[in-house]
Protein backbone atom coordinates (compact mmCIF):
# COMPACT_ATOMS: atom_id res chain seq x y z
CA UNK A 1 0.00 0.00 0.00
CA UNK A 2 3.00 2.45 0.75
CA UNK A 3 4.34 1.88 -3.06
CA UNK A 4 2.35 4.16 -5.20
CA UNK A 5 2.95 7.16 -4.21
CA UNK A 6 6.07 9.50 -5.56
CA UNK A 7 8.53 11.39 -3.36
CA UNK A 8 7.11 14.30 -3.93
CA UNK A 9 3.64 13.30 -2.84
CA UNK A 10 5.25 11.32 0.23
CA UNK A 11 6.71 15.19 1.26
CA UNK A 12 3.48 17.00 0.69
CA UNK A 13 2.05 14.79 2.72
CA UNK A 14 -1.31 16.09 1.33
CA UNK A 15 -2.97 12.55 0.78
CA UNK A 16 -5.06 11.47 -2.22
CA UNK A 17 -7.94 14.10 -1.09
CA UNK A 18 -4.97 16.80 -1.39
CA UNK A 19 -5.98 18.25 2.22
CA UNK A 20 -7.09 15.99 5.31
CA UNK A 21 -6.33 18.36 8.64
CA UNK A 22 -7.25 21.69 7.82
CA UNK A 23 -10.54 21.24 9.04
CA UNK A 24 -9.80 19.73 12.33
CA UNK A 25 -7.42 22.39 12.98
CA UNK A 26 -9.51 25.20 12.21
CA UNK A 27 -12.15 23.83 14.11
CA UNK A 28 -9.18 23.73 17.06
CA UNK A 29 -7.70 27.27 16.46
CA UNK A 30 -10.89 28.93 16.73
CA UNK A 31 -11.87 26.73 19.35
CA UNK A 32 -8.56 28.24 21.47
CA UNK A 33 -9.99 31.91 20.48
CA UNK A 34 -13.43 31.25 21.60
CA UNK A 35 -12.20 30.41 24.66
CA UNK A 36 -10.95 34.23 25.24
CA UNK A 37 -13.46 35.75 23.27
CA UNK A 38 -16.57 34.17 25.28
CA UNK A 39 -14.75 35.40 28.52
CA UNK A 40 -15.25 38.92 26.82
CA UNK A 41 -18.70 38.07 26.00
CA UNK A 42 -19.73 37.06 29.40
CA UNK A 43 -18.56 39.83 30.73
CA UNK A 44 -20.19 42.00 27.97
CA UNK A 45 -23.41 40.66 28.65
CA UNK A 46 -22.79 40.94 32.65
CA UNK A 47 -21.92 44.74 31.84
CA UNK A 48 -24.63 45.17 29.55
CA UNK A 49 -27.34 43.01 30.87
CA UNK A 50 -30.91 45.02 31.14
CA UNK A 51 -28.86 48.45 30.24
CA UNK A 52 -30.25 50.73 28.03
CA UNK A 53 -29.67 51.39 24.05
CA UNK A 54 -27.08 54.51 24.67
CA UNK A 55 -24.70 52.43 27.12
CA UNK A 56 -24.51 49.51 24.81
CA UNK A 57 -23.50 51.95 22.35
CA UNK A 58 -21.18 54.04 24.43
CA UNK A 59 -20.14 50.14 25.57
CA UNK A 60 -18.99 49.36 21.43
CA UNK A 61 -17.70 52.55 21.28
CA UNK A 62 -14.05 51.42 23.48
CA UNK A 63 -12.29 50.28 20.54
CA UNK A 64 -11.26 47.20 22.40
CA UNK A 65 -15.01 46.08 22.75
CA UNK A 66 -15.43 46.60 19.60
CA UNK A 67 -12.63 45.04 18.41
CA UNK A 68 -13.65 41.81 20.43
CA UNK A 69 -17.13 41.83 19.32
CA UNK A 70 -15.91 41.72 15.58
CA UNK A 71 -13.43 38.86 16.50
CA UNK A 72 -16.30 36.76 18.79
CA UNK A 73 -18.32 37.45 15.73
CA UNK A 74 -15.83 35.57 12.89
CA UNK A 75 -14.36 32.98 15.03
CA UNK A 76 -17.54 32.08 16.43
CA UNK A 77 -19.44 31.84 12.88
CA UNK A 78 -16.63 29.96 11.22
CA UNK A 79 -16.37 27.47 14.45
CA UNK A 80 -20.28 26.70 14.05
CA UNK A 81 -19.70 26.58 10.09
CA UNK A 82 -17.35 23.46 11.14
CA UNK A 83 -18.93 21.90 13.77
CA UNK A 84 -22.62 21.85 11.89
CA UNK A 85 -21.01 20.58 8.98
CA UNK A 86 -20.25 17.60 10.64
CA UNK A 87 -23.07 17.17 12.16
CA UNK A 88 -25.32 17.28 8.75
CA UNK A 89 -22.32 14.77 7.47
CA UNK A 90 -22.86 12.15 10.37
CA UNK A 91 -26.86 12.01 9.92
CA UNK A 92 -28.07 13.44 6.75
CA UNK A 93 -27.90 11.15 3.63
CA UNK A 94 -29.24 11.34 0.05
CA UNK A 95 -30.58 14.35 -2.02
CA UNK A 96 -30.83 16.98 0.84
CA UNK A 97 -27.05 16.58 2.29
CA UNK A 98 -25.83 19.33 -0.47
CA UNK A 99 -28.47 21.81 -0.07
CA UNK A 100 -27.99 21.36 3.89
CA UNK A 101 -24.10 21.87 3.79
CA UNK A 102 -25.35 24.81 2.15
CA UNK A 103 -27.21 26.47 4.52
CA UNK A 104 -25.22 26.05 6.90
CA UNK A 105 -22.63 27.84 4.88
CA UNK A 106 -25.30 30.71 3.66
CA UNK A 107 -26.93 30.52 7.34
CA UNK A 108 -23.37 31.13 9.22
CA UNK A 109 -21.89 33.84 6.97
CA UNK A 110 -25.17 35.69 7.60
CA UNK A 111 -24.95 35.53 11.01
CA UNK A 112 -21.21 36.82 11.45
CA UNK A 113 -21.65 39.56 8.80
CA UNK A 114 -24.78 41.03 10.35
CA UNK A 115 -23.17 40.82 13.77
CA UNK A 116 -19.94 41.93 12.29
CA UNK A 117 -22.04 45.16 10.93
CA UNK A 118 -23.99 45.53 14.16
CA UNK A 119 -21.15 46.07 16.27
CA UNK A 120 -19.37 48.17 13.74
CA UNK A 121 -21.99 50.67 13.42
CA UNK A 122 -22.39 50.81 17.06
CA UNK A 123 -18.87 51.52 17.16
CA UNK A 124 -18.88 54.47 15.02
CA UNK A 125 -21.70 55.75 16.68
CA UNK A 126 -23.76 56.48 13.38
CA UNK B 1 -21.58 -2.94 3.07
CA UNK B 2 -21.02 -3.32 -0.41
CA UNK B 3 -18.68 -6.41 -0.08
CA UNK B 4 -21.27 -8.48 2.08
CA UNK B 5 -23.70 -7.93 -1.06
CA UNK B 6 -20.65 -9.16 -3.60
CA UNK B 7 -19.79 -12.40 -0.87
CA UNK B 8 -23.39 -13.44 -1.18
CA UNK B 9 -23.44 -13.04 -4.85
CA UNK B 10 -23.07 -17.09 -5.07
CA UNK B 11 -26.54 -17.39 -3.17
CA UNK B 12 -28.53 -14.65 -5.34
CA UNK B 13 -31.27 -17.70 -5.94
CA UNK B 14 -32.38 -16.81 -2.42
CA UNK B 15 -33.80 -13.81 -1.76
CA UNK B 16 -31.36 -11.06 0.38
CA UNK B 17 -32.45 -11.21 4.10
CA UNK B 18 -32.26 -8.07 6.15
CA UNK B 19 -28.46 -8.88 7.30
CA UNK B 20 -28.54 -8.52 11.58
CA UNK B 21 -26.21 -4.96 12.50
CA UNK B 22 -23.38 -4.24 14.52
CA UNK B 23 -24.62 -3.63 18.15
CA UNK B 24 -24.85 0.27 18.81
CA UNK B 25 -26.11 2.41 21.41
CA UNK B 26 -28.37 0.18 23.01
CA UNK B 27 -26.14 -2.39 24.05
CA UNK B 28 -24.00 0.16 26.34
CA UNK B 29 -24.58 0.94 29.93
CA UNK B 30 -24.91 4.83 29.59
CA UNK B 31 -21.28 6.27 31.10
CA UNK B 32 -20.37 9.67 32.01
CA UNK B 33 -17.82 10.90 29.05
CA UNK B 34 -20.15 8.61 26.99
CA UNK B 35 -23.08 10.94 28.27
CA UNK B 36 -20.68 13.93 28.12
CA UNK B 37 -19.80 13.40 24.20
CA UNK B 38 -23.39 13.67 23.19
CA UNK B 39 -23.99 16.68 25.44
CA UNK B 40 -20.61 18.09 23.51
CA UNK B 41 -23.15 17.91 20.28
CA UNK B 42 -25.89 18.97 21.90
CA UNK B 43 -24.42 22.01 23.49
CA UNK B 44 -22.91 22.74 19.78
CA UNK B 45 -25.83 22.96 17.72
CA UNK B 46 -27.83 24.51 20.23
CA UNK B 47 -25.33 27.28 20.68
CA UNK B 48 -25.46 27.68 16.85
CA UNK B 49 -28.81 28.46 16.98
CA UNK B 50 -28.06 30.57 20.16
CA UNK B 51 -25.80 32.82 18.12
CA UNK B 52 -28.95 34.26 16.87
CA UNK B 53 -30.17 35.37 20.44
CA UNK B 54 -26.68 37.54 20.57
CA UNK B 55 -27.14 38.67 16.83
CA UNK B 56 -30.52 40.04 17.64
CA UNK B 57 -29.37 41.92 20.42
CA UNK B 58 -26.41 43.74 18.78
CA UNK B 59 -28.39 44.17 15.40
CA UNK B 60 -31.24 45.95 17.17
CA UNK B 61 -29.35 47.81 19.15
CA UNK B 62 -27.33 49.17 15.94
CA UNK B 63 -30.64 49.24 14.16
CA UNK B 64 -33.50 51.57 16.46
CA UNK B 65 -35.42 52.45 19.21
CA UNK B 66 -37.94 50.11 18.53
CA UNK B 67 -36.21 46.78 17.20
CA UNK B 68 -34.15 46.88 20.88
CA UNK B 69 -37.32 47.83 22.96
CA UNK B 70 -38.53 44.58 21.28
CA UNK B 71 -35.59 42.24 21.34
CA UNK B 72 -35.40 43.54 25.81
CA UNK B 73 -38.90 43.24 26.26
CA UNK B 74 -38.25 39.71 25.03
CA UNK B 75 -35.38 39.11 26.84
CA UNK B 76 -37.12 40.02 30.38
CA UNK B 77 -39.87 37.62 29.78
CA UNK B 78 -40.13 34.26 31.67
CA UNK B 79 -39.85 32.35 28.41
CA UNK B 80 -36.88 34.99 27.28
CA UNK B 81 -35.28 34.39 30.81
CA UNK B 82 -35.50 30.97 30.66
CA UNK B 83 -33.95 30.75 26.64
CA UNK B 84 -31.11 32.86 27.94
CA UNK B 85 -30.33 30.83 31.21
CA UNK B 86 -29.99 27.59 29.58
CA UNK B 87 -28.13 28.85 26.51
CA UNK B 88 -25.96 30.28 29.47
CA UNK B 89 -25.34 26.66 30.35
CA UNK B 90 -25.26 25.35 26.74
CA UNK B 91 -22.14 27.87 26.10
CA UNK B 92 -20.54 27.25 29.23
CA UNK B 93 -20.81 23.38 28.82
CA UNK B 94 -19.44 23.35 25.38
CA UNK B 95 -17.07 26.14 26.81
CA UNK B 96 -15.78 23.24 29.10
CA UNK B 97 -15.95 20.08 26.70
CA UNK B 98 -14.18 21.78 24.51
CA UNK B 99 -11.34 22.18 26.93
CA UNK B 100 -11.54 18.67 27.64
CA UNK B 101 -11.03 17.71 24.26
CA UNK B 102 -7.65 19.94 23.96
CA UNK B 103 -6.52 18.06 27.11
CA UNK B 104 -7.25 14.89 25.26
CA UNK B 105 -5.80 16.34 22.04
CA UNK B 106 -2.28 16.48 24.24
CA UNK B 107 -2.79 12.66 24.69
CA UNK B 108 -3.50 12.63 28.50
CA UNK B 109 -6.05 12.05 30.82
CA UNK B 110 -7.12 9.06 29.35
CA UNK B 111 -6.85 6.80 32.30
CA UNK B 112 -10.47 5.61 32.53
CA UNK B 113 -10.93 7.45 36.34
CA UNK B 114 -9.15 10.54 34.62
CA UNK B 115 -11.55 10.28 31.72
CA UNK B 116 -14.20 9.73 33.87
CA UNK B 117 -12.98 12.75 36.12
CA UNK B 118 -12.91 15.16 33.20
CA UNK B 119 -16.43 14.40 32.51
CA UNK B 120 -17.76 14.98 35.66
CA UNK B 121 -15.53 18.16 36.19
CA UNK B 122 -17.33 19.54 32.32
CA UNK B 123 -20.70 19.17 33.95
CA UNK B 124 -19.94 20.37 37.58
CA UNK B 125 -18.05 22.89 36.55
CA UNK B 126 -20.70 24.13 33.57
CA UNK B 127 -23.39 23.77 36.11
CA UNK B 128 -21.46 25.91 38.66
CA UNK B 129 -20.01 28.97 35.86
CA UNK B 130 -23.77 29.41 35.08
CA UNK B 131 -24.70 29.54 38.38
CA UNK B 132 -22.09 32.10 38.94
CA UNK B 133 -22.67 34.16 35.97
CA UNK B 134 -26.65 34.29 36.58
CA UNK B 135 -25.66 34.93 40.41
CA UNK B 136 -23.74 38.35 39.33
CA UNK B 137 -26.29 39.33 37.11
CA UNK B 138 -28.81 38.82 40.08
CA UNK B 139 -29.71 42.75 40.45
CA UNK B 140 -30.67 43.00 36.71
CA UNK B 141 -33.40 39.54 37.15
CA UNK B 142 -34.70 40.21 40.35
CA UNK B 143 -36.93 42.79 39.52
CA UNK B 144 -38.01 40.73 36.97
CA UNK B 145 -39.24 37.68 38.48
CA UNK B 146 -40.67 38.39 41.93
CA UNK B 147 -44.38 39.37 41.77
CA UNK B 148 -44.20 38.56 38.32
CA UNK B 149 -43.88 34.53 37.91
CA UNK B 150 -42.99 33.60 41.54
Amino acid sequence: MTGYRTPLKNVRGLGSAKRGTEHFWLQRVTAAANIVLIAFLVYTALTLAGAPKPEVKAFFSQPIAAVFGVLLAISVSVHMRIGMQVIIEDYVHGASKVPMLLLNTFFSIFVGAATVLAVTKLFLGV
Amino acid sequence: MADAKESAGGLRARPMMPRPLSPHLSIFRPYINMTMSILHRVTGAANYFGSLLLAAWLISAAASDSWFGTVSWAAATPVGLIVLFGFTWSVMHHLLGGIRHFIWDTVHGFERGNVRLLSWLTLLGSLTLTGLIWAAAYPVWENLIWGKFL
